[in-house]
């Protein structure tokens, strides 16, 4: 009788045991930026990412997940430090989350140093995408100069013949104006790379001015973009020389803050909350219940919600066990989940291979400026150095 | 030539911002011997209220009021707690309370406003761009800055030179004990000149809030130029802030616009222009480097 009392009370206390151990959740590790003028990226690319989560009611994949976020304030020092903790002292296995690639750049290597997996919801710089490319790295958004080829081929399509080009002297702004030159079939008149942490404008306007271009292409994300936008249309250029720019530069938060003189504005993108996919649809319907209809998503928070859901559909595949990575890269290179934006899948060196679409500025039925979705520039682009890499 | 006009006149209206700023702070230094390093909170200060109350009432004349108020008070609340009490002691302490004080600042606004920078809309009447000369648009609001600070520098001008209280100034300036012997009250006097001081630096944030953006840690940026312009101008000088500043503006705008397209010819674009950004950056220490030497009082003596 006792024995059997003993036996039944250990073999409970085996399998609550092993149903704790069944259950403790996979930890994340987000490193994003939250302050500064291009705080609220961060805080976009959170947003879409826990919203995933939330829908699943704490899970990714039916695998449960704790989501550790860390604000690296624009600083790579703070995000090597904070990825540092993560790994050494949190023994996270999976980070994700850097928005700029001068972060990444600092980041990024300590975490693939260590062992562990690292999936980027928005930097993707070439070095990366190329020569320097490692099976424990996934970027979900873009490679960085794709994007900017969209923008090139956008302003070939449009007529354009000469074009003055400006981004910031990082990795991103060389990224992208090499990808809009390798697209651009006209002149460039003129090339310039400003400061990360310029905020005045007025020099550059006065080159703009005197080149004579047909057309301004600028990257310039976050507050930049806002800086960059507002001063444009001070000196009186807005009316003047268009602009065509890729999705960074006219959000919908930079959007919202310029209003009407940014009507006209041509801009290329990989997804626009226009989109009538399925998985879009549900995505906009549980932003809107969580967020409400008057704060409109950006295309950073639809990559958040992406790379949640790439992250799922790989810990699916593992069943939440993250001890192979090799058994994690073949699950995650399936890419078995529907993207917001439409067709989705892994290029060889495990950068998208996506579509890309021509938006414009218009007057909404609201009476407010929007994005509307006027066509295709690309079909199944992949980026320029994905035959760099040899995975 | 067009392009070296605007140029310019992009240079002027920098230098005129730093005017601003560099007036207060020798202002501070010469009558008081206060180096005060929370000089650039005031500029956040005065940014911040006038981004806070233009964003509720719309009004850019209300909102500048807001934003001057805001920095005046609050140089006047900074004095009467914090600095009074560093008039006897020395240069070191000073540095640290006020940097202390940077600190406070910064957190607070962050407390309390959050992390995203606020912007503040140009007034509608300046919205537009004034061709001064044919072919070159310049954005009105430029223009109204560089006039704002020019009636500034008058006005201080004369307000130093031509009144009661500015001979008060300059005589505590010259000699403290002295002014304290014949019974002026050096206390009143100082909370005057500190609360002046904090006024300037808050016209300067709240001119410069619709151009930039209004974020924590603004004030930062623009303090290391303005010690620049105070040491080039000569300490304690208004005149010497003013020619300091638009030495100051003029050669790093001038620096940044075409140092990199001279490098472009003999360099990749990238690397003429981070090369360019640095060596334009440097320029303005180097002229500093050269008035301490052959100057070092600065380019005006203090009018003593």
């Amino acid at each position: 009788m006792r024995v059997r009392s003993w036996l039944l009370g250990i073999a409970l206390l085996v399998t609550a045991a092993s149903a704790v151990e069944a259950q403790a959740p996979v930890k994340i590790g987000m490193i994003t930026t939250l302050s500064g003028p291009a705080g609220y990226i961060g805080a976009e690319i959170r947003d879409g990412f826990m919203l995933a989560v939330d829908i699943e009611g704490g899970k990714l994949g039916g695998v449960p997940v704790q989501v550790i976020v860390e604000d690296d304030g624009f600083k790579p020092g703070q995000g090597k430090q904070i990825a540092d903790k993560f790994l050494k002292s949190d023994k996270i296995k999976l980070i994700t989350g850097i928005v700029f690639s001068n972060i990444a750049g600092a980041t990024v290597p300590d975490v693939l140093d260590a062992g562990a997996i690292y999936v980027s919801p928005n930097a993707a710089p070439s070095n990366f995408a190329g020569k320097d490319c490692n099976k424990n790295y996934y970027v979900v958004s873009w490679q960085n100069d794709a994007l900017h080829e969209s923008a090139g081929q956008n302003a070939t399509n449009l007529g354009y013949k000469k074009a003055f080009i400006l981004a910031p002297n990082y990795q991103a702004g060389k990224d992208a104006l090499a990808g809009f030159k390798r697209y651009f079939k006209g002149e460039v008149v003129g090339e310039v790379y400003t400061r990360l942490d310029q905020t005045d404008y007025a020099p550059e306007m006065a080159q703009i001015r005197a080149a004579h271009p047909d057309v301004v292409f600028q990257f310039h994300p976050g507050g930049l973009g806002i800086s960059f936008m507002r001063q444009y249309q001070q000196a009186g250029l807005l009316g003047t020389i268009p602009m065509v720019v890729a999705a960074p530069s006219m959000d919908t938060t930079i959007l919202k803050a310029i209003g009407d003189a940014a009507i006209g504005v041509n801009v290329s993108a990989h997804w626009n909350a226009d989109f009538d996919n399925e998985a879009n649809q549900k995505f906009m319907t549980a932003w809107r219940s969580k967020f409400g209809a008057d704060r409109l998503p950006t295309f950073y928070a639809s990559q958040g919600y992406d790379t949640a859901l790439a992250i799922g559909a790989a810990l699916k595949g593992v069943h939440g066990d993250l001890g192979s990575t090799d058994a994690f890269r073949a699950a995650m290179l399936k890419a078995d989940f529907h993207s917001v934006r439409g067709a989705f899948k892994f290029g060889n060196n495990q950068h998208p291979i996506q579509d890309w679409y021509a938006l414009r500025v218009e007057k909404g039925s609201g009476g407010k400026p929007v994005l509307k979705t006027i066509g295709k520039i690309m079909s199944n682009h992949g980026d320029a150095y994905a035959k760099e890499c040899k995975l | 030539m067009n392009l070296l006009f605007e140029q310019t006149l992009n240079g002027v209206q920098f230098g005129v911002m730093l005017f601003l700023l560099a007036a207060g702070l020798t202002l501070i230094f010469g009558v008081m011997r206060i180096i005060n390093l929370a000089h650039g909170a005031f500029y956040m200060i005065g940014a911040y209220g006038a981004a806070l109350v233009g964003e509720r009432t719309g009004s850019f004349a209300v909102a500048a009021l807001a934003g001057l108020a805001a920095a005046a008070v609050a140089g006047l609340v900074i004095e009467y707690v914090v600095v009074r009490r560093l008039y006897a002691r020395d240069h070191v302490q000073q540095v640290l309370a006020t940097f202390g004080i940077i600190l406070l600042v910064n957190e607070g606004a962050t407390i309390l406003f959050g992390r995203q920078p606020l912007y503040l809309p140009i007034p509608q009447l300046l919205s537009g761009t004034v061709q001064i000369v044919p072919g070159v648009p310049y954005p009105a609001y430029r223009l109204a800055i560089i006039a704002a600070g020019l009636i500034v520098a008058i006005g201080l001008a004369a307000f130093i030179n031509r009144t009661r209280i500015g001979m008060l100034v300059r005589a505590g300036s010259t000699h403290r004990e002295m002014v304290r012997a014949l019974g002026v009250n050096i206390r009143l006097l100082y909370t005057l000149v500190f609360g002046l001081g904090a006024l300037l630096a808050g016209l300067g944030g709240l001119l410069a809030a619709p151009l930039l953006s209004v974020q924590v840690g603004m004030g930062e940026q623009i303090l290391i130029l303005t010690f620049v312009v105070v040491v080039i101008g000569g300490v304690g000088s208004i005149r010497g802030a003013f020619a300091g500043a638009m030495v100051v503006g003029v050669v790093d705008t001038l620096l940044r616009g075409f140092l990199p397209t001279l490098l472009h010819r003999v360099m990749t674009v990238s690397a003429a222009d981070a090369l360019g950004g640095g060596l334009s950056s440097m320029g303005i220490y180097l002229i500093m480097a050269l008035v301490l030497l052959i100057r070092p009082q600065g380019l005006i003596r203090a009018a003593s």
